[in-house]
């Protein structure tokens, strides 16, 4: 239920944004449109995966269903996945959603201005039509936006495994989650602390050790966040999205390794 | 405790292993084009507060989609320096959206350059051109910034063009941007035209004009468009071009 509410808020900034939007030119139009539906998934994926994460484990001990599972032969990293890869799932779908409605708005506003732009110009000439077409489609819905937006898919499932590794050891869920809001921003700056230490060795040894400190700690979620540049022409190479692919796949394995850990010596 | 220091050895562990990794991505990323705009003290007091904290987490570009659309207000309500200050923190912000680039130059360019120039709260026209030619200062520069973070895409350089055209009456600066956009991936076929059609206007250049109007007008009819033929014409006589050597009238 509260996976729709996320939804219906979605649905309605796309709506709404698509027609407060039609007083620009077609490519402010659809600049401001891509910018602000890959941001509004960006962040109701991310809050969906921290707010939906931070509750699983303290719901089950407070409802104490953990009890009645963990009393069947069930082990507990099996417990710790099984959690995990329900909110992976959840998180597709509802990304899945966002994607279909984002891309029949942007497809129906297209379709639109291609009409609107071929009625105009139907005394130019075939090349200068074409043209004209031509630079409607580049702005409007590219292939390009599929990778962008499984990197922000990606980047919510290492936000779902590290709440769950933090509320593995959390007592509350207020904790859980206002460490992880730390941590989002944090993450987005820690490509900048790393830079600084590896690259600066004239700093105070205080300020490099606090820089390694968030360097080692946590993670890297700018390399995250490629949407701002695929708005705006960029394609994520096939290669580029596998090294990005691969470095999520270390993160989600290595925190759900720390969660196993964490949660097998967790007393209950 | 003994879990408590498990997690922890793990954590730095993975720490140690991820960091290079990690700068690995990073520079992978930057060579395919996906560099962050720096985010330094100009910026945060550009934005203000709460601007600043929504680019530093992730959402650079909605907060550019809200100057921009912020600009596009102060343009209605014709506040040239509002529009300027917005356009300044959303091109700082997505260096890579030609479109702010573009807007920011034709908002100074040829809005706030004519306006003005109009200006009737200033009676000396000497100070309303010098007014003028600042706008006109100011469109430059962002173009002339776009391209430096934009180098292979030719629409900045077109603007450029365009603005070394109709505002400055420098045709020859027109031609080498319009050549310079003919030269980048996924450029018009009209730039290159564009090209010659200005290098027409130069003193002195005409028979470098001539000659490149003239191999675009043998390339085939698709290239003979009343302006190149009007200017191919135009040329031959200037350069008293033999009658067998001219193009034939359309």
């Amino acid at each position: 239920m509260k996976v729709f509410y996320f939804l219906l808020l979605f649905g309605l900034i796309l709506i709404g944004g698509s027609v407060f939007l039609a007083r620009f030119s077609f490519q402010q139009e659809f600049q401001i449109l891509k910018d602000v539906s890959l941001g509004a998934m960006s962040i109701f994926t991310s809050l969906l995966a921290i707010v939906a994460t931070a509750r699983l484990i303290p719901q089950d001990i407070e409802d104490r269903t953990i009890y009645s599972i963990l009393a069947k032969p069930v082990p507990r990293f099996e417990y710790v996945i099984g959690r995990l890869i329900g909110v992976i799932l959840l998180l597709a779908i509802t990304l899945v959603v966002m994607t279909v409605l984002f891309v029949v708005v942007l497809y129906a506003r297209e379709q639109a201005v291609l009409h609107e732009t071929a009625r105009q110009m139907n005394s130019a000439p075939v090349e200068q039509l074409q043209q004209a077409l031509q630079s409607v489609r580049t702005s409007g819905l590219t292939s390009n936006l599929i990778p962008a937006i499984a990197v922000i898919y990606l980047r919510t499932c290492i936000l779902a495994a590290l709440t769950l590794f933090i509320s593995t050891f959390a007592t509350t869920n207020i904790f859980t989650i206002g460490v992880m809001v730390f941590i989002y921003f944090i993450g987005h700056l820690q490509g900048t602390a790393r830079e600084y230490w590896l690259h600066e060795h004239g700093a105070d040894w205080a300020i490099r050790l606090f820089l390694a400190f968030v360097a080692l700690v946590f993670p890297d979620l700018q390399a995250f966040n490629l949407v701002d540049q695929v708005v705006t022409g960029a394609a994520i190479q096939m290669a580029l999205f596998l090294k990005i692919a691969g470095m999520a796949v270390l993160y989600i394995t290595v925190y759900t390794a720390l969660a196993v850990v964490a949660f097998s010596g967790k007393e209950l | 405790m003994k879990t408590i220091l498990s997690v922890l050895a793990g954590l730095f562990g993975f720490g140690l292993i991820k960091a290079p990794l990690e700068q690995r991505l990073a520079s992978a990323e930057h060579n395919s084009g996906f560099s962050v705009a720096a985010m330094n003290l100009g910026v945060r007091e550009q934005l203000g507060q709460e601007g600043f904290v929504a680019a530093l987490s992730g959402f650079r570009a909605v907060v550019a989609d809200v100057l921009f659309i912020q600009a596009h207000v102060a343009w209605e309500n014709t506040e040239w320096s509002r529009v300027l200050l917005l356009f300044r923190q959303a091109t700082t912000l997505q260096p890579h959206a030609l479109l702010f680039w573009d807007m920011a130059a034709w908002h100074m360019g040829w809005n706030a350059s004519v306006a003005a120039l109009k200006d009737p709260n200033q009676p000396r026209t000497a100070l309303r051109v010098k007014a003028q030619r600042e706008y006109l200062a100011l469109a430059k520069d962002f173009l002339e910034r776009g391209i430096q973070n934009n180098p292979n895409k030719p629409q900045l350089y077109e603007s450029l063009a365009r603005l070394y055209k109709e505002k400055y009456n420098d045709h020859r600066r027109a031609a080498e941007n319009f050549a310079k956009a003919a030269a980048q991936p996924g450029a018009p076929s009209y730039d290159k035209r564009f090209a010659a059609y200005e290098l027409s206007y130069c003193e002195g250049r005409e028979r470098e004009a001539y000659d490149e109007l003239r191999r675009l007008y043998d390339m085939g009819p698709k290239e003979r468009l009343p302006t190149l033929i009007s200017r191919l014409k135009v040329l031959e006589e200037k350069l008293n071009i033999p009658p067998g050597d001219r193009i034939q009238d359309h």
